[in-house]
């Protein structure tokens, strides 16, 4: 069995009345990539908000690589509302900020793409180099830290290659076409030194060509970077092909898992896609 | 990289030939003639427009707290140079004051009296930077969690509070109350104003294109993926609110310096509009733009306009319309121009050098359009 | 009590004048999410027109008019200066406003000379002294409290119960959305900014008659006061600005009373910073989540 990188302990995200995440328990192991699929509005993007920390869980835990860094119960106004499970099994209040959980090794990419819109190509990888930068803003001001920020450029300039982008390394961002600013997300996510990569519809708005070229290149990066890879998306042919394994939510709610063959056949999961009618 | 070695002694030379013109308008011009004064002026309001624009432009924390920290500075510089003998004048109503020392006489001292005064003065000049970075510290506590608008009508706040303190009677014997603080010492010449706003700028200059600079960027640029990716905001908001206030404080300094005497009426919130309005001319993330805007601003509403005030404007005799005040109505009325149609100011988020290389770059796109 | 009975007296009726004020903050925030910077200013430049249209005419014509140009000001300066920038990021018409602001004053300053204006009885019977409770006082100063909540009713019934106020709760609610269903949008705003306008032309002929003198800096403090009465009661909310502008009005004079003067404005912008840390959404407020 392989070490455990990722697991969400049962997380709730309930907004007033709404519960968007409901219940969410998941495992990662080590090397793994593993895919969160469901209809719209099922609560994945959700889900990726409370693990890196951008949204602070109702109740519930997440722990990577065995440490526990996300905790929290009802609290205030959600005692009353609270709607999901395990009210009071927690009782710590951890929620650290996104970077904190960066910085600990996890990077993530946006559904609608989030590039620092008036950097260049090169720049918006180099930015996300900062959080492993050493220097405080004196050295880096009178430039005592050269040959960090040399160290950093070089890595930057290898990565770009990696990833096919340092032909166009000074153009700006948001001059790219579609495909490759998603493919410039993924290596500015990369550039943060993750062991954990979480991708949020990676191939959203791709064609199939785009979207096969896609499905090769994050099993590429896995294999180089040593990763471990969570996403989300709705490209069937894409998660069937690179998931190790599969989560399925709807409304909030696991519904189900497993392997891409299990999942393939698996009825819950077809009704949730297609729809069933009420009194099935 | 050819280019950018290209683009390093272009500026260098430019920055060379624009200092020596200074020494040579200093050495061959009276101290009170209208070019000194200009210079002296515009420098000061670069220096402080630049550190706005750290913040507003580069950070995008759009604060308006600048003329409060400009004030602190004004005051520590006033309050720590009034030479001893002058003080029981000066805090006449407050028994000759609290503080009975003078930083540069203090190292005239033992410096000898010119070296010694510069210290005392620069040395001045510095704590007024440290304490309004120290209050920017306290002030960012609760102030820099806000968003936008918000952010800006606290610091607002923040500014105008200080402005009350300083006026208090009670801290009378250190601000001497509602009174001017005067007769402290000051550069007569333009060139220790240029070298010094210059060397703050550069400094700023250096921070901006540091990693830490970068991440300000990003910041602004979008805040979410910046936090996404490891930039810690509480802390790099705090650190460029921190540091923009430093040199706002350095900048009041200064300003002191300029004008002569020190009161807390001229630090109101107008004045942090008006840095504002320069940095929007002159391109808001634009550092060489803020000092071009400052220069223009300073020069039209300190020369070039001035007979728009006096009855007579390129030639044409009107003392009815070209009365008092005129010259700054035409002035809001071009800087409206500008912030309604020319958003981007005069550089947009562009630098002077940049420009060297903007031509052989739409070369290239046309040969790569061929 | 009785020393600080007078003060109290003011602070009511200074709070019913911010609160004419705050009005106009509040409805233009709600809908385009903006401050207007340059709401105080056209409240000084109202005060400023009283004092030159009631030396040259009779009252009763000059109150009018008074009103016609500040409603007219307002109109003209969003058509002007925001509705350009209506698709431009927020900080954009932020500093425009602070531009609009700026040009005023210096304009003001252009046309007085920079010279204080002084304020010569203006609207006669409503600034005659009279003694209550042995505290001497104008009688501007009981009306004003009067008049505001009458006019508060007056516009809290339009904004309920007719069509233009409909449109206005619904711009508040949603901006786009309200355009997607056939609002229009602009001639809703140019209502936001005539009737704020009419309120702070209200809240400068009661204000300035208390006064001496309208400066060219006159708007700016009681401009920024009634801003920060809006975010106390929760910027968007009408009822939420009355009641906050009441309370800052009571509370410096209260400082005032107690011989604190130097603070009275510092305490403002310190109540200011409480609330936007504590509650941002201040008294009334209804609380907004950005969307990641």
């Amino acid at each position: 069995m392989s070490k455990n990188v990722l697991k969400v302990e049962n997380a709730t995200m309930q907004f007033g009345g709404v519960v968007a995440v409901d219940n969410l328990n998941l495992e990662i192991n080590e090397g793994e990539i593993v895919a969160l699929i469901g209809p719209n509005g099922a609560g994945k993007t959700t889900a990726f908000n409370v693990i890196t920390g951008v949204y602070q869980p109702t109740n519930g835990a997440v722990w990577f690589n065995g440490e526990k860094i996300v905790e929290n119960h009802p609290q205030g106004k959600m005692k009353k509302l609270y709607k999901g499970e395990h009210n009071g099994e927690y009782t710590q209040v951890l929620s650290p900020t996104p970077d904190k959980i960066t910085k600990l090794g996890m990077a993530r990419t946006f559904q609608n793409i989030r590039l620092w819109k008036s950097q260049t190509v090169f720049n918006n990888v180099l930015i996300a180099k900062h959080c492993r930068a050493t220097s405080n803003v004196f050295s880096a001001t009178f430039r005592l830290n050269r040959k960090e920020e040399q160290q950093q450029r070089q890595h930057v300039e290898e990565l770009l290659k990696i990833v096919g982008l340092y032909d166009v390394k000074d153009e700006l961002a948001t001059s790219l076409p579609y495909g490759k600013q998603r493919r410039l997300e993924i290596a500015r996510a990369l550039a943060a030194e993750p062991s954990l990569l979480l991708l949020d519809e990676p191939a959203a708005g791709m064609n199939p060509q785009e979207t096969d070229e896609l499905t090769a290149f994050i099993g590429e990066i896995r294999d180089r970077f040593k990763l471990t890879i969570f996403l989300i998306e709705h490209h069937m042919n894409l998660v069937m092909d690179i998931s190790d394994r599969i989560y399925v939510l709807d409304f909030g709610k696991l519904i189900a898992q497993g392997t891409p063959a299990e999942i393939q056949n698996n009825q819950r999961v077809i009704d949730a896609y297609l729809g069933v009618a009420d009194d099935a | 990289m050819s280019m950018t070695k290209k683009k390093t002694i272009f500026t260098a030379a430019v920055l060379l030939v624009l200092l020596a013109a200074c020494v040579v308008v200093d050495l061959t011009l009276p101290s009170y003639h209208i070019v000194v004064t200009v210079i002296k002026k515009a420098t000061v309001y670069s220096l402080v427009a630049v550190s706005m624009n750290l913040l507003n432009g580069f950070t995008g924390l759009f604060s308006l707290g600048q003329a409060g920290f400009m004030l602190l500075g004004a005051y520590a510089y006033g309050v720590l140079t009034i030479p001893v003998d002058k003080r029981p004048g000066v805090y006449q109503y407050f028994d000759g004051g609290a503080i009975k020392f003078s930083l540069p006489e203090i190292f005239a001292g033992f410096l000898g009296d010119n070296v010694g005064t510069v210290v005392g003065m620069l040395l001045a000049l510095l704590v007024g930077g440290i304490l309004a970075a120290l209050m920017a510290y306290l002030i960012g506590l609760p102030v820099l969690r806000l968003k936008s608008d918000y952010l800006a009508i606290a610091t607002l706040g923040f500014a105008e509070i200080l402005r009350a303190f300083f006026q208090w009677n009670a801290l009378g014997p250190i601000t001497n109350g509602s009174n001017l603080l005067k007769s402290y010492p000051a550069f007569s010449h333009a060139t220790p104003y240029v070298v010094l706003a210059g060397l703050m700028i550069a400094i700023i200059l250096l921070l901006i294109t540091s990693t830490y600079g970068r991440a300000f960027r990003a910041i602004r640029d979008d805040e979410v993926a910046a936090e996404a990716m490891g930039i810690n905001l509480a802390k790099h908001k705090r650190m460029a609110f921190i540091i923009s206030s430093f040199f706002a404080g350095i900048g009041g300094g200064m300003m002191a310096m300029y004008m002569g005497t020190i009161a807390a009426a001229p630090f109101k919130s107008t004045l942090t509009y008006e840095i504002l309005l320069i940095v929007v001319i002159g391109g808001i993330g634009s550092i060489t733009g803020s000092i071009l805007a400052s220069f223009l601003y300073i020069f039209s509403s300190e020369w070039l306009l001035r007979g728009l005030d006096a009855g007579k404007f390129l030639g044409i005799n009107a003392p009815g319309i070209f009365k008092n005040g005129f010259r700054m109505v035409v002035l809001s009325v071009i800087i409206m121009v500008i912030v309604l149609f020319f958003r981007k100011g005069i550089m947009g988020d562009k630098e002077l050098p940049d420009l060297l290389d903007r031509r052989p770059k739409k070369r290239k796109k046309e040969a790569a359009g061929k | 009590m009785q020393g600080l009975f007078p003060y109290l007296l003011n602070g009511i009726s200074v709070g019913g004048q911010y609160a004419l004020i705050a009005i106009g903050y509040t409805l233009v925030y709600g809908i385009l999410r903006l401050i207007n910077f340059a709401h105080g200013d056209v409240f000084m430049v109202a005060g400023l027109v009283m004092v030159y249209s009631t030396t040259a005419l009779p009252f009763y014509i000059a109150l009018p008019l008074v009103l016609i140009a500040t409603v007219i000001l307002g109109f003209t300066i969003e058509r002007v200066a925001y509705k350009p920038l209506r698709s431009a990021p927020r900080m954009s018409v932020m500093i425009s406003a602070i531009g609009v602001s700026y040009l005023i004053q210096n304009l003001a300053f252009y046309i007085t000379g920079g010279v204080p204006q002084p304020v010569t009885n203006p609207i006669p019977w409503i600034s005659e002294n009279i003694t209550i409770l042995g505290a001497s006082t104008k009688r501007v100063t009981l009306i004003t409290p009067i008049l505001t909540i009458a006019l508060v009713f007056v516009l809290v019934y339009l904004i309920n119960h007719t069509k233009i106020g409909m449109a206005m709760r619904a711009a508040a609610k949603d901006f786009e959305t309200a355009q997607l269903m056939g609002i229009k949008i602009n001639a809703v705003i140019s209502m936001t900014f005539v009737i704020g306008s009419f309120l702070a032309a209200v809240g400068a002929m009661l204000y300035f008659t208390n006064y001496p003198s309208v400066a060219i800096t006159s708007g700016g403090m009681p401009g920024l006061k009634a801003f920060v009465a809006a975010v106390f009661g929760g910027i968007g909310s009408i009822p939420g600005a009355v009641v906050g502008a009441f309370i800052i009005g009571l509370c410096e004079e209260i400082i005032k009373g107690l011989g604190y003067t130097t603070f009275s404005d510092a305490f403002t912008f310190a109540l200011l910073i409480v609330v936007l840390c504590v509650k941002p959404t201040g008294l009334f407020g209804e609380k907004v989540t950005d969307k990641v």
